[in-house]
């Protein structure tokens, strides 16, 4: 099963001819990944070869979608044009968009995530700023190195990409249903809660590892929402512990301000709620291996 | 990018808020010298970016031109909150009717806007917003839609501002979202926006963030920068391209991505609880790991007094260990004897034995390989209580 992205998508590349772009559709075509097109309004009718794959170039979402029955788009576009990119995804009612660039600004996420939910929601927005979402085996939609870990029962959501990372490469031996990336922007499409929701509904997934870090109350919410509907066992870790408050580290989305968006805070909502929370990814990764040979 | 009142004041005037007159000094002579020109009673204000200052005493009413250097002596220098005071501002005094609250923020768990409003404000808006949040009205905003008259009216209402400057608060509401979305701002703040005796509307200060995001289409924004302020090893990572915080610890940390890096920071952290030894930095050097970005962050790193040791903490996902392997034992070569501290280096993922291998190949004295993130911590807060 996996969510959000399995065998069957077809996928296309906003920003395909990009540096970005090309170095990752590449990786994407060798991990197993069927993309069928490219959209850079420049380059429309031109073919691109990707070591011997033959992708063509169109010059809107929407004539890529009709003339190959894409339904999934993954977003290169430098940040000062991803809002038009976004919003043209959505206008031609895609069923799901990952939007990899870093440095939008939150003014253009948040106008392009109101006009999804003005145009009734018909685009699930992965992102931004984040490294998308891999379903081992089956496809891979955005820059998670898909040797890492291997097909399994694990599903994962986390706010950071390298933490992913080292979470699939801890529970190697597992391996995951799906594994998604949703970005440390302070506004991001696809939350926490929406990829626990999936997980819980996916036959595939039987236990979730949910990493989050310092900044903002998703995890306090997703702690919320796991008490009253997820019943599969949920193993969590939240970065940050240590960071000063007022210092923005790395990501946008992260930092304490006041009293708000602790580690500690959101570990005891979540402890609360009856995830075990790691204190460090290791330990993290040995909570859910315990829990996996119980199952 | 946090500005001070002065700053956001400046801004809002561009935009139509009302605001006062004002000029910044930087010594008691300087602010003597304004008060002498706006010639009438004056208020002395800390420019710090943290709140709280008018409890911390930086904020004074000063009747004279000589008493306004007095105070200015008194405020410049002073410690607020970690903030030390470099600049005050000189403004008129104003007789103040009601003092009231006023911002726009992000609200993360509704993905769009937020407007705060309430005729409670001053300096204690955080108890009112905790004991009596039906004080304090909370309006979502349409990120497309956004704030026109009738939209601002919504605000005014649902926050109770009375009938007499209703208007006047309507017209502010709307140029401040203009200033909010004009400038790519992420939080503006009026507390107290007051109303004077004549039922004037005046945002007598100001707090403004702005999206360091959208800087490339702000040039102007560069000019708000406040060099001196900048911690010089921030100032220096920053002019290269990295992704630094500077801390109060001993021992470096170098790694790829934001949530890693954190991670890192408390592993060291926990693992320095018994050496007494804390994490010095954070430090992003992103998914390419190239030697010369590796040489760089070495660089700052080194660059800093306080650190005993470095951990290099890399998971090659799309940057492969053996090419950060190389950038470190190319980073080390350029550097050459600046390099002086321990590094442990842990690295896994990606062609990580390759990795390894280049590390042990070039055995140089100054780099040991530990092979998990854990022991790694361990090692690096031993080696940083062992040089201290």
């Amino acid at each position: 099963m996996a969510i959000f992205l399995n065998e069957n998508s077809k996928v296309i590349v906003q920003g395909m001819t990009g540096a970005e772009g090309t170095k990752h559709t590449k990786r994407m075509l060798a991990s197993g990944t069927n993309i069928v097109g490219g959209v850079n309004p420049r380059k429309a009718g031109e073919k691109v070869d990707f070591d011997g794959t033959v992708l063509p170039v169109f010059g809107t979402v929407k004539e890529a979608m009709e003339a190959t029955g894409a339904n999934v788009t993954v977003i290169f576009v430098p940040p000062a044009f991803s809002k038009a990119a976004v919003v043209e995804a959505i206008d031609a009612e895609i069923e799901l968009a990952v939007v990899i660039t870093e440095g939008i600004p939150v003014h253009d996420t948040a106008y392009f995530w109101a006009h999804a939910v003005a145009t009734g929601n018909k685009t699930r927005i992965i992102g931004p700023n984040c490294p998308g979402i891999i379903s081992p085996g089956k496809s891979n939609a955005g820059i998670i190195p898909a040797n890492i870990a291997g097909g399994g029962k694990i599903g994962l959501v986390s706010k950071s990409g390298t933490l992913t990372y080292q979470m699939m490469h801890e529970l190697r031996d597992f391996g995951f249903s799906t594994a998604i990336g949703i970005g440390g922007d302070p506004i991001i499409g696809t939350t926490h809660i929406d990829a626990l929701e999936a997980f819980e509904a996916d036959e595939e997934t039987v236990a979730i590892v949910m990493i989050g870090e310092i900044g903002g109350d998703a995890e306090e919410r997703a702690a919320a929402y796991i008490k009253e509907n997820v019943t599969k066992p949920v193993v969590g870790y939240v970065a940050g512990f240590t960071a000063p408050e007022g210092k923005t580290m790395g990501h946008a989305g992260a930092i304490v301000s006041g009293s708000a968006g602790t580690a500690q805070a959101k570990k005891e909502a979540l402890e609360a709620a009856g995830v075990k929370v790691g204190k460090t990814p290791s330990e993290t990764a040995d909570l859910m291996r315990e829990i996996m040979k119980s199952l | 990018m946090d500005l001070y009142e002065y700053q956001a004041k400046d801004l809002f005037a561009a935009h139509g808020v009302p605001v006062l007159p004002g000029d910044v000094a930087t010594n008691p002579d300087d602010a003597k010298a304004i008060a002498a020109k706006f010639g009438q009673a004056v208020v002395v204000k800390a420019q710090v970016k943290t709140g709280g200052r008018g409890k911390a005493g930086g904020v004074k009413l000063a009747s004279t031109a000589e008493e306004t250097e007095e105070k200015a002596k008194a405020i410049l220098g002073l410690d607020i909150k970690g903030h030390i005071v470099h600049r005050v501002l000189v403004t008129p005094a104003s007789d103040i009717a009601e003092e009231y609250y006023f911002s726009f923020l992000l609200d993360r768990a509704n993905r769009t806007f937020l407007a705060m409003a309430s005729v409670e404000g001053g300096m204690d808006i955080e108890e009112v917003a905790a004991t009596k949040p039906e004080a304090l009205a909370k309006i979502q905003i349409d990120a497309i839609k956004g704030v026109d008259a009738a939209k601002a009216k919504e605000i005014a209402d649902a926050a109770n501002f009375p009938a007499e400057v209703k208007d006047q608060v309507v017209e502010t509401i709307v140029k401040l979202w203009e200033t909010f979305v004009a400038e790519d701002a992420t939080l503006v703040e009026v507390n107290p926006l007051v109303r004077d005796p004549q039922d004037k509307i005046v945002a007598l200060d100001g707090k403004v963030t702005l999206d360091e995001n959208a800087a490339f289409r702000h040039p102007a924004h560069a000019e708000l920068v406040d060099k001196a302020a900048e911690n010089p090893l921030e100032a220096k990572a920053k002019e290269k391209g990295l992704n630094y915080v500077k801390l109060d610890g001993e021992v470096g940390i170098i790694g790829n991505g934001a949530g890693l890096v954190m991670s890192t920071l408390d592993v060291v952290a926990y693992a320095g609880e018994k050496h007494g030894v804390k994490p010095a930095n954070f430090l992003d050097i992103g998914g390419g790991a190239s030697a010369e970005v590796m040489a760089n962050g070495l660089d700052v790193i080194l660059g800093d007094e306080a650190v005993r040791s470095v951990f290099v903490n890399v998971f090659g996902g799309i940057t492969a260990c053996d090419a950060v392997a190389n950038g470190i034992v190319k980073a080390l070569e350029i550097l050459g004897d600046s390099a002086t501290k321990p590094l442990v280096v842990r690295l896994d993922g990606n062609n990580v034995e390759e990795g390894r291998a280049i590390l042990a190949e070039a055995n140089h004295p100054l780099v040991t390989v530990v092979d998990t993130m854990d022991n790694a911590a361990a090692k690096a807060a031993e080696l940083a209580a062992a040089g201290v």
